[in-house]
């Protein structure tokens, strides 16, 4: 829920998950100007879809594919939407899990991050995720991650929603925070073995 | 010789402040408009009317932040006439948004919307560089602010009075002009409410006084009038 400005922690309640129609949902990083406008952009695709009123509904496959477009079209007009993006969504019984970056690099994989995730979340994805997790054993591992980054990564802040989606609909959680641990022994005087030492 | 403040653009340097409470929004800023280290104006007016109950905090480049506000006050006052009500602070936050947005290349400025609908009764919407909008208990924005994270973080709380809100801001920006060049001169502050809009004039010399601060005195050969005392919050 963080939106940093440079260096400083500016806004500490922002929504950066938000549910799209009634199949997907959608999760960036950067720029919180573009991903607002990304959603409006989103929401006017639903509306149109939807009245059509012919029992078809947008799928996330779909939205992924109009998303790469935006973006990978304003890249090329040297006007990029600042973002970096992750949907997820269930249509029909298929699961869907995809990212799409601001110059159009787009993909579809069991993990996707954004920002200093992909480089301490994925690993532990890699080594931890598994075919039919239940939704409990998903929570704790995407709690481990987001511990590790609220450790290790200057612009996190201890406030975090959990979305779910599934064939009945996206639920996003409450904002709430995570216990972090400072009690090791190690830390406790790490300097005593070479005084002026970090 | 250095003197590129000749012909440096004014920039309103600024501490701005929109705080809710319980049945309005408390607007505050700093006067200090600079133009590169001179001070263009000590007794500027950065809370600007859009409407009868929807006020606009403006920071950073002072031109395009005027643009802005005069562009928006044109389309909410058409807006009004074809709705037949009062607008909301909403749908004027969304215009600034769209300005702001849609011109980021160009404009550099903050603002902070605030004001009063039936709706919603108090709100404030923060508008920073970039257009990204968000509605929030309070906002601060402009150069000022950077010192006032840390003391809001501590000193605001939810369901404050109509006094207690007015009091708060008014510290704010007086504390942020203590440490930062760009704020200064008197503290402004705009109240709005159901029943209306009240305009209040804090001049400098009745702020309080902050660490290191002296108290006012006309004169070495007087004494310093008893008025004002070193403040420890």
């Amino acid at each position: 829920m963080g939106g940093s400005y440079g260096s400083t922690l500016r806004y500490k309640s922002v929504q950066r998950l938000k549910p799209i129609g009634k199949h997907t949902l959608l999760g960036a990083g950067g720029e919180i100007s573009d991903f607002q406008e990304i959603v409006r952009y989103l929401d006017e695709l639903i509306l149109y879809d939807n009245m059509w009123d012919d029992g078809n509904s947008l799928g996330p496959k779909e939205v992924h594919n109009y998303l790469n477009r935006l973006m990978y079209n304003r890249r090329n007009k040297f006007n990029p939407l600042w973002n970096t993006l992750v949907l997820g969504g269930v249509k029909n019984g298929q699961k869907y899990l995809g990212t799409v970056n601001m110059i159009g690099v787009h993909y579809e994989e069991n993990h996707v991050a954004t920002g200093f995730g992909n480089h301490l979340a994925r690993p532990i994805f890699r080594d931890e995720w598994h075919e039919d997790m239940t939704f409990e054993e998903g929570v704790k591992l995407l709690e481990k991650c987001m511990l590790v980054l609220l450790y290790r990564d200057r612009s996190a802040v201890n406030k975090l929603q959990i979305a779910k989606i599934t064939e009945e609909g996206a639920t996003i959680s409450e904002p709430y925070a995570i216990k972090t641990h400072w009690e090791l022994e190690a830390f406790k005087n790490p300097a005593t073995g070479a005084v002026g030492s970090w | 010789m250095d003197m590129d403040w000749i012909n440096a653009p004014h920039s309103m340097g600024t501490t701005i402040i929109g705080v809710t409470y319980n049945g309005g929004t408390v607007l505050g800023a700093d006067s200090r408009t600079s133009t590169g280290m001179y001070v263009a104006n000590r007794a500027s007016d950065k809370i600007t009317q859009l409407t009868d109950n929807v006020y606009l905090c403006r920071s950073g480049s002072a031109a395009d932040s005027q643009v802005v506000s005069d562009y928006v006050r044109y389309f909410l006052h058409q807006h009004i006439i074809q709705l037949g009500q009062p607008a909301t602070v909403k749908v004027t936050a969304n215009l600034i948004r769209l300005l702001s947005y849609n011109n980021k290349n160009t404009l550099e400025t903050g603002l902070i919307v605030g004001g009063w609908d039936k709706y919603e009764g108090g709100s404030i919407y923060s508008v920073p560089l970039g257009g990204t909008m968000l509605q929030l208990p309070f906002a601060i924005g402009g150069s000022g602010s950077s010192y006032l994270y840390g003391f809001l973080d501590q000193a605001w709380k939810d369901g404050m009075s109509k006094e207690e809100a007015e009091a708060l801001v008014v510290k704010c920006v007086s504390l942020a002009i203590a440490r930062d060049g760009a704020s200064g001169g008197v503290v402004r502050t705009v109240v709005i409410n159901s029943e209306g809009v009240t305009r209040n004039f804090y001049p400098g010399d009745k702020l309080p006084l902050w660490h290191e601060e002296l108290p006012l005195r006309n004169s070495l050969l007087e004494e310093a009038s008893s008025e004002a005392e070193p403040m420890h919050a």
